[in-house]
């Protein structure tokens, strides 16, 4: 660095200064964009957390300190909420990593049309995720809907069912939505990883006598470890503040059935006037991503691989 | 024996592969079937799998508005156009402004580069909800809901620097003897990054604007809370506004569902071998 250096100094720039000075003049414009609608917003919403803030431009915010977190721990409905919000997480990001697993299996181990199913899982992943919504709520239609003409003409229910609107069934299908969405990605991110895996050290287990289900847990399972990870945590984020899926299938309802927590904070900021609470909850949210975001970058950011 | 039990094995697995391949397909063609086809018999019970009457004119409809009589094709001819226009310029800033930081973080060494780095890749994590509340004060105090533009700067927050660390992956393939050697024949490093890098770099810019594009025309948040005239309404919005409606034209929203979902699909299918490398760099919306 400059302070080390020990020749004289120069009228000219080092090439290094001239590097850095260059640097700095191609990342600033990003890094202004970047600022101003990251960076600044989220401190914005910080501060607006501790605020009453009522709807309209130019209305007087209270300062009301912890109050409106205080108001949201205390709150049943904020709850019930995070454990609806779970309960999609877990039982979604489940699914797909079993079923992304699976289907990853299915395609290394090479069957007819394996090249054709690997194409096949681009089209449910690249559906954008509001016609995703729209085609399963239509599929779960009480008037014409898929579900209802397979089951009827299996003879299995005598007249068409309004799944949406059974309470405890409602969440169920929005997550059944979302993994027909999502799985690709789970599968093709195994499945490139295990396309690189050495196949030397199952075979050798295999010689030694260890069984499929053996080899698949002791080897594959601890070699895949890494991308299993990226996948998971990218799908936990992800899943976590799940809103479009929901508003478009069900809106919420029945009842708040399927409200999530990204969900309540849209109301809070924008059906029921009340931003600062909104701004809480997104905090809340925020923390959750912050913490997973650590995990993140500790597994993505390899510096010795930048040089 | 041996040849009878390999067959047997890949005939079982086979038959593995064809309700996974039920599961991905049944619902899209049911969607594609049923745009095809009335209304009328949209509703006939037991459902009619393949329309007696197959029609295009949901699609007509749309490709031509002014003949529609409905407002739901008029409406997504606009919010198609709405969409191309604002992630065909999402893209090609991300693109111009991206490549440029890309290109300074992997091969220029100066302070804060690695905080920035980490800055950014940090901001895959944040929510677009915890951004909405101060963009949305400051876009209606400025005048800017249901115009274009203020999309176009929201999206910013999570394309920018997405296409920056997808285009910093890319950078770092190319051979850094290349440019040693064109610095020591006197190159400056614009000059670097203009002759010898981009060329080099091309698929990687492409594929990083077409994720870019996706994630765009995918967005729906933002959409939503900015957008509620035909100004500035995305596809998304127009689904989600008429899905809701009970006596709607449910098979041209259909229509324009499918019309929604082609446009990323074929990206998908044609770029399909760089959307997985996309995808383990950790960048990609899963």
């Amino acid at each position: 660095m400059a302070a080390v250096s020990t020749s004289p100094p120069r009228r000219h720039l080092s090439l290094r200064q001239q590097d850095a000075r260059i640097a700095w003049l191609l990342v600033i414009p990003s890094l202004i964009v970047i600022l101003g609608v990251t960076f600044w917003p989220i401190i914005y919403t910080f501060i607006l957390s501790f605020f009453i803030v009522p709807t309209g431009i130019n209305q007087v915010r209270t300062f009301v300190g912890l109050g409106n977190y205080l108001e949201m721990v205390g709150s049943r409905t904020f709850w019930e909420t995070i454990g609806r919000t779970l309960h999609f997480t877990v039982v979604s990001v489940g699914l797909e990593l079993v079923l992304g697993l699976a289907i990853a299996q299915l395609i290394h181990s090479h069957p007819w049309g394996w090249k054709f199913l690997r194409f096949s899982l681009i089209i449910p992943w690249a559906v954008p995720t509001i016609v995703n919504g729209a085609m399963w709520r239509w599929i779960y239609s009480a008037d014409f809907g898929a579900l209802n003409g397979i089951l009827m003409q299996l003879g299995l229910i005598k007249h068409y069912v309004p799944w949406l609107s059974l309470p405890n069934l409602a969440m169920e299908l929005v997550i059944l939505a979302d993994v027909w969405h999502t799985m690709p990605f789970v599968a093709l991110i195994l499945q490139s990883a295990l396309a690189t895996l050495p196949e030397e050290l199952e075979e050798a287990a295999a010689v030694d006598g260890a069984s499929a289900l053996r080899r698949f847990w002791s080897i594959r399972l601890p070699l895949l470890r890494p991308a299993i990870l990226v996948a998971l945590i990218v799908r936990t984020v992800d899943a976590f503040r799940v809103f479009d899926i929901a508003y478009i299938i069900t809106n919420g309802g029945p009842a708040f059935r399927t409200v999530t927590i990204t969900y309540l904070t849209y109301l809070n900021s924008f059906a029921y006037g009340k931003q600062g609470i909104g701004a809480a909850l997104s905090f809340i949210i925020s923390i959750f991503s912050i913490i997973m975001a650590f995990f993140f970058i500790r597994t993505l950011y390899r510096p010795e691989e930048t040089q | 024996m041996i040849r009878y039990g390999k067959f047997l094995r890949r005939f079982s697995l086979f038959l593995l592969t064809l309700p996974v391949l039920v599961f991905i397909f049944f619902p899209v063609v049911w969607l594609s079937s049923a745009s095809l086809s009335t209304q009328v018999e949209l509703f006939a019970i037991p459902p009619h799998w393949i329309p007696q009457h197959p029609t295009f004119q949901n699609y007509l409809d749309i490709f031509f508005p002014s003949q529609a009589a409905s407002s739901v094709p008029r409406t997504f001819a606009i919010a198609l156009l709405n969409s191309i226009k604002i992630a065909s310029s999402v893209t090609l800033i991300c693109i111009i402004l991206g490549s440029l930081a890309a290109y300074a973080l992997v091969r220029i060494p100066f302070r804060l580069n690695r905080t920035i780095q980490i800055g950014i890749l940090g901001t895959r994590m944040i929510p677009e909800v915890s951004l909405i509340l101060p963009l949305f004060i400051v876009a209606s105090s400025l005048q800017l809901i249901n115009r274009p533009i203020v999309l176009i700067i929201a999206y910013m927050s999570f394309a920018l620097p997405y296409a920056i660390w997808m285009m910093a992956a890319f950078f770092q393939t190319v051979p850094i003897e290349l440019e040693d050697a064109a610095r020591i024949d006197g190159c400056t490093r614009l000059g670097i990054l203009r002759r010898i890098v981009m060329p080099i770099a091309v698929p990687g810019l492409i594929s990083t604007a077409m994720f870019t594009f996706l994630l765009a025309w995918d967005e729906f948040f933002y959409a939503l809370i900015f957008t509620s005239t035909l100004a500035a309404k995305t596809a998304p919005v127009a689904i989600a506004e008429f899905v809701g409606r009970y006596a709607v034209n449910i098979t041209g929203m259909m229509a324009g569902g499918i019309l929604a979902a082609l446009p990323p699909v074929i990206l998908g299918l044609i770029f399909q071998r760089y959307i997985v490398a996309g995808m383990t760099s950790g960048a990609v919306k899963g």
